[in-house]
């Protein structure tokens, strides 16, 4: 009834292609943003922040990353934890280098240096391709975690190894360290997160975007149309490095505020953010929300309901949480092989026929 | 086993709805994942311990002491929100036992005003309270255990490690890579040969680590492991048939659950220890007849008395002293954060009460101060007993090398100030 294109007369090509065309969509969009940046600011607390809504916000970030690379271009990838923890590291040493320029350039720069690595490690995709260059970045994986492991400069000589943020502030506010309020954290990953989303969903609606989803349905046919895959999987490599690199530099500078490479950017961090972007649905925007969301929701939901709630010892409710989540990762791919995004695509199928189905 | 389950969810449900007055103290554990082999005995021995007092005695000074546990499976992500979720319950004092996670908090607790324990493992300097206000460390830290076992080692070699090879075999964190600057520090000033040998987390592969203590031949092995590893770095140096004798673990490798999978193998493997083990301590008299025959005990039970569960309730204790000792000074029993820091700060650990509580020479006396936050830092070393499965104890206490040590705590300290801004206290 709401939900429908007719009667949303579009009178420019700019209004035909906008990324809502359907009204609702759009005041739903603007509601949900509406949301994030006027009330939720007001209410959020540590708590809030620290194990739901910035973790959240800066999975998404690596999930719309992992998304571009994997569910667009085709190029599966086992590297991200690695790619995060090059963005934790560029940032931590441009913090310390540069302590004079701000915090959220160093974040973009953080991300800009991973671009650069991920083309590096992308570099073989152009001659291998599917399980065997998942393995090409498993090795990226290793090798960066095993660098930042090895090589004192890249932690400043510090004793135990850990890199430790030092405070930053934006507008007089600080947004890393200890004396970062809850709003503020939320606030800059939820900029973060806006931006990218918006460059992510514009980029794969233009001609990089349908050019990566050509190599990723076929690169053979692509190529004789002329698409040209040296490029191609290169950009897609940088951009998606490029997201993931802000997504490690916020998650050690804003979320953690210190970081130990093996543990907080190991190889299961890498299957983490793969397993957001399978069940939330690959080549999606909104399946890498839906995915990041699913995954570091859920933990935290069944340990308040098992432990807080019900009482349970913590162990058993440790436990039982990781059998209910990874049951339900089987269950909703064997009903939906195609992720979250697939059921929101058939719920707006169905609300536009709502309520006359015939 | 069914019954149990029941009771065990009943006796956590009655304990979901606490008084609000109560003295909140969270036990941030992990019973799951590769270190649950350690994290259980602790957590167990911790939580006995406030059961003990608070159904023999009522509490500590009539107030009864709630203890909320949160699973972090020694994940810094999830120690972070265990944090936040059991902040705002009124939280007196943590004791997260996880490196990884004491940096995380460090800067947290300092901001929130609630006092950091971390007996034995975390961050080291940290024993300078000039600069660190929040954290406490004593009795022993890190450093304190290298220096103990290099001085033991030099004791073993009449006083004189010169062209010996030492190899620190450790857990490649902030945990294992902790002594490094100790040892190598240490080195200078013995002239022993230091080779360092890192193992990923978790470490249940260690076939090439040990390939290499093979091939270079070190007269010794110190070892920095925690969890699954521990196990697997015993199996694989019974395989190869190093000396056990010669192999030291930190406090934290040596406890029954790490030598018990290897045998017979195990037999003379040593490691340090902070404290007394087994059951011959009069305070398990009162466990056993509040906690353990009612009912009551955390966990399973079967933790009772090995070397882990002393941990965790020698913990328990000195938290519950420190909490004590607030209520004293500040005249109430119904204490806040701030005053309980300030009973760790004038926490004094004497024979004499350790004997009023059943733990008669379980631990070094110690008392801190302002500036000291750290302990004396004395240890001693333990050496299994593969035949009788039994922790002896070879030495008595050892006293750490502070003339090494010192500098080193100042040097680290200073840095952490500069870096964070802090002027030091205690002036």
């Amino acid at each position: 009834m709401f939900y429908r294109e007719a009667g949303d007369f579009k009178t420019s090509y700019r209004q035909d292609s906008q990324t809502f065309p359907i009204r609702f969509d759009r005041w739903r969009f603007y509601a949900v943003l509406a949301l994030a940046f006027g009330v939720i600011p007001f209410v959020i607390n540590d708590y809030w922040a620290n194990s739901v809504f910035v973790p959240f916000l800066i999975y998404a970030i690596a999930a719309i990353g992992l998304n571009i690379l994997t569910g667009y271009a085709g190029q599966v990838s086992l590297g991200t934890g690695g790619f995060m923890a090059v963005g934790a590291y560029a940032c931590y040493k441009l913090m310390t280098s540069f302590p004079e320029v701000s915090i959220l350039i160093h974040v973009l720069l953080a991300g800009g240096v991973t671009a650069a690595v991920g083309v590096l490690f992308g570099l073989p995709s152009l001659r291998i391709k599917g399980f065997y260059l998942a393995v090409a970045t498993l090795a990226a994986q290793f090798f960066l975690v095993w660098l930042f492991n090895k090589v004192p400069w890249f932690y400043n000589f510090s004793a135990s190894g850990q890199i430790t943020a030092p405070d930053r502030t934006v507008l007089g506010y600080f947004v890393t360290g200890a004396q970062t309020s809850a709003t503020a954290k939320y606030l800059v990953c939820l900029v973060f997160l806006v931006l990218v989303a918006l460059i992510a969903r514009n980029l794969t609606r233009g001609t990089v975007g349908r050019k990566w989803m050509a190599i990723r349905d076929m690169d053979i046919a692509a190529e004789i149309i002329g698409v040209n895959p040296l490029t191609t999987k290169l950009t897609a490599f940088a951009v998606s490095s490029f997201f993931i690199g802000i997504a490690g530099a916020l998650f050690f500078a804003v979320y953690l505020g210190a970081a130990e490479v093996g543990e907080a950017f190991g190889i299961q961090k890498s299957f983490l953010i793969l397993f957001m972007v399978i069940i939330g649905g690959l080549g999606s925007i909104f399946g890498s929300f839906a995915g990041a969301a699913f995954l570091v929701l859920l933990p935290v939901l069944l340990k308040n309901l098992l432990v807080g709630t019900l009482g349970w010892p913590t162990d058993l409710a440790a436990h039982i949480e990781l059998m209910i989540v990874g049951g339900l990762i089987v269950v909703f791919l064997i009903a939906e092989p195609h992720g979250l995004a697939q059921l929101w695509r058939l719920a707006k199928e169905k609300l536009r026929l709502w309520p006359f189905p015939h | 086993m069914k019954m149990k389950f029941a009771t065990a969810v009943a006796a956590a449900m009655s304990l979901a709805a606490p008084a609000m007055a109560d003295l909140v103290i969270p036990n941030l554990s992990y019973r799951t994942g590769p270190f649950a082999a350690g994290g259980i005995p602790y957590a167990d021995g911790f939580n006995d311990y406030f059961t003990l007092l608070n159904e023999r005695d009522g509490g500590i000074g009539g107030e009864k002491v709630q203890v909320p546990e949160c699973e972090t499976a020694y994940n810094t992500e999830k120690g972070v929100e265990c944090y936040e979720a059991t902040k705002g319950l009124g939280a007196l004092v943590y004791n997260p036992l996880s490196t990884g996670i004491t940096y995380q908090l460090i800067p947290k607790v300092s901001q929130d005003g609630i006092t950091l324990y971390t007996p034995g493992y975390g961050r080291t300097s940290a024993a300078n309270g000039a600069i660190f206000e929040w954290v406490f460390n004593y009795p022993a830290n890190y450093w304190d255990g290298a220096s103990v076992a290099v001085k033991y080692l030099l004791e073993q070699n009449g006083g004189d490690l010169k062209g010996k090879k030492i190899a620190l075999l450790y857990h490649n964190s902030a945990y294992g890579k902790e002594p490094i600057r100790t040892l190598e520090s240490l080195a200078a000033k013995h002239g022993y040969e230091l080779t360092q040998i890192p193992i990923d987390t978790p470490g249940q592969e260690q076939k090439s680590q040990w390939l290499q203590v093979r091939r270079e031949k070190p007269d010794y092995v110190i070892f920095w492991g925690w969890g699954v590893m521990n196990q697997v770095a015993i199996q694989e140096a019974v395989n190869i048939k190093f000396p056990m004798e010669n192999f030291i673990g930190v406090w934290w490798s040596g406890s029954e659950n790490d030598v018990l999978p290897a045998g017979d193998g195990a037999n003379g493997y040593k490691s340090l220890a902070m404290h007394g083990t087994g059951m011959d301590y009069p305070v398990y008299a009162d466990m056993q007849k509040y906690v353990v025959d009612a009912g009551k005990a955390s966990g399973a039970g079967d933790q009772v008395g090995s070397v882990l569960y002393s941990r965790g309730m020698y913990a328990a204790m000195v938290i519950s002293e420190a909490v004590r000792k607030a209520q004293e000074l500040a005249g109430t029993s119904a204490v806040n954060a701030a005053q309980v820091r300030d009973g760790f700060e004038a926490l004094e650990i004497t024979e004499e009460r350790m004997a009023e509580i059943g733990l008669p020479n379980f631990g070094q006396p110690f008392a801190a101060s302002c500036t000291d936050h750290g302990g004396p830092g004395a240890a001693m070393i333990q050496q299994w007993d593969a035949a009788a499965k039994e922790w002896n104890l070879v030495t008595g206490f050892i006293a750490p090398d502070d003339e090494v040590l010192d500098p080193l705590v100042a040097e680290d300290s200073a840095a952490f100030a500069a870096e964070n801004k802090i002027t030091p206290r205690c002036n």
